[in-house]
């Protein structure tokens, strides 16, 4: 019990961690038909851009700021205007294509100009562990999982209570009738990329310290997103949380009951077993814009 | 003269929505039968389920008393039923040749026979002599995302004919084709009903055509069938007019 | 046309005497990467049917170049010949790849994409775990040249003379395939699938056929990858290599015939000129890659494509105009 209590704590803290990096695929995803291939290393890189930041002589705090300005930047901005304006004409699965590209891309520079070894990072949650219910759980867990909940609220709050977050929604339901209604689509699409850049930045942060920063991390954190994005609806936010929580228990208690050399391979049969008997998603609704 | 076609009773819905609501009737061997009716009267739905492309939520297809309710379209079409689209669809990569060897090869020889056997399927000269029928020779070795827009439209009726159907069914035919390429399709799919043999079920928005051209005439209205006749007496008839100017 | 068809024979022509004659000047790892080359090129022929042709993406052909290394070492180093595993391997993977075509029947695009992801992931773990079989993460050392017909080639250059050769015939018989009514049916499939089936051709078995016989190429490749590299360990078959055969497809021109060809080269070769770039020749390729696909999502041979198509239709358009003003209205 003790230990099904504390895989559930730590499978509930993954799981919120995917489902911040699920929910800034299934954004861009909604806005602006990307299927971002390079999810994961968008999570890989701001930790980067923060390590540079205090080599550069930066305190920790400030350069924690500063990579998520540079992430901003670079990965909201730059990404669309650079990679996804100019392939959007050819369609879904070009721009999908160039996404791998862009994820070698990502790797390869890390690799280059940062290092090939795996960079320390500091946490942001104390060390140590707590006693709940006389079962002692890693405060980091609960510090990754407080944090990744508040940043799903605050986002859930600014879609449905903000006028800008209606219109994004609405964007994200149908681009052709929010244009009609005159709706910014362009700003609103470019918001949706800024606010992926914000979740990857604080997945980034939260996830660095546990997994360390390496250049090659971003294939595992990104097919987790994958996994959960699909799992919970592609086309539904509430979708990608939901599919996120699901993962990270499912993962974390199949790792400890079932196996741990096949522990990768659980997420990858629930993704089949979804896409193949409700490809619409757990929570999601018929996919309308196939045509 | 024996039905071709026998449609029992298909209703079709979406959610809440009856698109078809229990239409039955008969097409004849040989004959052009026309359904006209107004927008949104569930005239495509209905072909879909003939066709396969729809599983109807009730009701019965029979091609030749054989009930063919929802099998899949591939399978219709090599046991002689075509189709042409509401929308144009062509393979433009393909050369118009081509796409005429594609709509026939699968209707001759096995999967082995298309493999190892001749290119072009044995299919050359029909595909020549059908470009020839729709007059469009001198366009034989172009690809046909490069044609023009009526030119496509007489290379996608000409793709339904390739496989010697017995039965055609043609989604608007007519729409977008300008007055001159359209007396040529008209002449054309009569010459092929005369000719060949082969029955048609049209769907048309554009009466002038579906009165000159059809032999009868069924008239849908809110997925039901609301008249059936000889093209002169639908005309004529009240409750058609109604249909399409009343409410 | 006739005149691009006659420059593309004699280019072809061309590469194949340079290929012949390439090897006689070329050290040990020279001709390593030749053979290498002739390797990738097989398996991204084969993927270039299934996506390029059929329009079926597959992100699991690494895992079928996997399938078929892994045979080829397993059974050679227990003494079967190369050839029984290249039957094996053919038939284990073409079925596999039949099974693997059952969800592309149900979703397609990215969807698609995810699910054959899956599948290469899950491959990967099993060439990792499955020690009693596959010796896990230590690898298959030691893997044999074969003798062939008595003559041995474990030389470099003898097992390059096979690699070229097994090139030569997979690219003959895939030429007819593409070329063969079949071809069209997968190009109909690709462009058009609603249409396709409209038309009497059975979707259904013809995207099974794009995954078995794709797959099928790319253990192909892996039967002749284990005997040359000589070491068969599950690193090399992470979900990377799928992601780069998908490249070397989409950078040479998906739906193309030479598109593979031309993407392997580029994806193989092209590292080992950039040696003196350092590490940087991922970085340099990845970003040319974004920018060629922005440019022509059809790849080198796609842009060669779209010049040839505006000259001709600009030729076609002038004989239009003079056979119209000297007969009259046009029909």
């Amino acid at each position: 019990m003790a230990n099904f209590l504390n895989q559930g704590v730590s499978g509930l803290a993954t799981g919120s961690f995917d489902a911040l990096v699920a929910l800034g695929f299934t954004l861009l995803w909604q806005t602006s038909q990307t299927v971002n291939f390079a999810q994961g290393e968008f999570v890989m890189l701001p930790a980067f851009f923060m390590l540079a930041a205090a080599h550069a002589g930066l305190p920790f705090p400030l350069a924690v700021l500063a990579g998520i300005a540079v992430t901003l930047l670079v990965l909201g901005l730059g990404f669309k205007r650079l990679l996804v304006n100019p392939m959007l004409r050819h369609g879904v699965l070009p721009l999908a294509i160039a996404t791998m590209a862009l994820s070698l891309f990502m790797r390869e520079s890390v690799k280059e100009f940062f290092s090939a070894e795996a960079q320390p990072f500091p946490s942001v949650a104390p060390e140590g562990a707590i006693d709940l219910f006389g079962v002692p759980v890693s405060l980091q867990s609960l510090g990754v999982l407080a944090l990744a909940v508040v940043a799903v609220v605050l986002l859930q709050l600014l879609l449905s209570r903000t006028s800008t977050g209606r219109q994004m929604q609405a964007v994200a339901q149908n681009p052709t009738v929010a244009r009609i209604l005159g709706i910014p689509v362009e700003r609103m699409v470019l918001y949706t990329f800024l606010i992926n850049a914000a979740l990857v930045s604080l997945a980034s942060l939260l996830i660095t310290p546990i997994y360390l920063a390496k250049f090659s991390s971003g294939e595992t954190l990104g097919l987790a997103a994958f996994i959960a994005a699909i799992v919970g609806g592609f086309n539904q936010v509430r979708g990608a949380i939901a599919g996120g929580f699901l993962l990270g228990v499912v993962d974390n208690l199949g790792a400890a009951y079932v196996s741990t050399q096949y522990r990768g391979a659980i997420p990858l049969f629930l993704l089949v077993a979804v896409i193949l008997l409700r490809p619409q998603g757990l929570l999601g609704r018929a996919e309308e814009r196939t045509v | 003269m024996t039905a071709v076609l026998q449609v029992a009773g298909i209703r079709k819905r979406f959610g809440g929505i009856t698109a078809v609501d229990g239409v039955s009737f008969e097409v004849r061997e040989g004959e052009i039968l026309g359904i006209i009716g107004p927008n949104g009267c569930g005239k495509s739905t209905l072909f879909n389920c003939i066709l396969g492309q729809l599983k109807p939520t009730e009701g019965e297809v029979r091609l030749d008393g054989r009930t063919v309710t929802g099998m899949r379209p591939c399978d219709l079409n090599r046991l002689g039923v075509s189709r042409t689209f509401q929308l144009l669809q062509v393979f433009p990569q393909l050369t118009v040749r081509e796409n005429l060897i594609l709509a026939g090869q699968e209707h001759v020889g096995s999967m082995a026979t298309r493999l190892f056997g001749p290119r072009d399927a044995g299919l050359r000269g029909a595909a020549d002599r059908m470009i020839g029928f729709f007059q469009l020779a001198h366009l034989a070795g172009e690809r046909a995302g490069g044609l023009s827009y009526g030119q496509q439209k007489l290379l996608d009726a000409a793709m339904a004919f390739m496989g010697g159907p017995r039965l055609v069914l043609l989604d608007e035919p007519a729409g977008g084709v300008n007055p001159t390429m359209l007396a040529s399709l008209k002449e054309r799919l009569q010459a092929i009903n005369r000719e060949q043999g082969a029955t048609f079920v049209v769907i048309e928005h554009n009466m002038e055509f579906v009165m000159s051209l059809c032999t009868r005439v069924i008239v849908l209205a809110e997925g039901r069938l609301l008249a059936e006749g000889a093209p002169a007496d639908i005309r004529a008839d009240p409750a058609v007019i109604d249909a399409y100017l009343g409410h | 046309m006739t005149l691009s068809r006659t420059a593309t024979a004699a280019a072809v022509l061309a590469a194949c005497l340079l290929l012949v004659l390439l090897p006689l000047g070329l050290d040990r790892y020279g001709l390593y990467i030749l053979s290498m080359w002739a390797v990738m090129t097989i398996a991204a022929i084969g993927l270039n049917l299934t996506l390029g042709y059929a329009g079926q993406v597959s992100l699991a052909q690494g895992a079928f170049v996997g399938l078929g290394a892994y045979t080829a070492a397993i059974m050679t180093t227990a003494g079967w010949p190369l050839v029984l595993a290249l039957v094996v391997a053919v038939a284990l993977c073409f079925v596999v790849g039949w099974l693997l075509g059952y969800p592309a029947l149900r979703v397609q695009g990215h969807y698609l994409a995810f699910v054959t992801l899956a599948f290469s992931t899950l491959a990967y773990l099993v060439f990792r775990n499955e020690e009693w079989l596959t010796k896990g993460i230590y690898g298959i050392t030691d893997v044999p040249r074969p003798g062939l017909l008595g003559w041995s080639v474990a030389s470099p250059l003898a097992f390059y003379w096979v690699c070229l050769a097994s090139l030569a015939v997979v690219s003959a018989a895939v030429l007819w395939l593409v070329r063969s009514p079949w071809g069209r049916a997968f190009v109909a499939l690709r462009e058009n699938p609603m249409r396709a089936m409209s038309l009497g051709v059975d979707t259904r078995r013809y995207t099974l056929m794009a995954f078995a016989i794709g797959s099928a190429l790319g253990g192909i490749a892996g039967v002749l990858y284990a005997p040359l590299v000589e070491f068969v360990d599950p690193t090399p078959f992470t979900l990377g290599l799928s992601l780069n055969l998908l490249l070397m497809v989409i950078v040479g021109g998906a739906g193309f015939f030479l598109g593979p060809f031309l993407g392997a080269l580029i994806a193989v070769l092209l590292p080992e000129w950039l040696r003196f770039t350092g590490g940087l020749y991922l970085i340099l390729y990845t970003l040319l890659v974004m920018v060629l696909l922005a440019y022509s999502p059809q790849g080198l041979l796609g842009i060669l494509d779209r010049i040839v198509t505006r000259r001709n239709a600009r030729a076609a358009s002038a004989a239009r105009a003079a056979s119209a003003s000297s007969f009259g209205a046009a029909p």
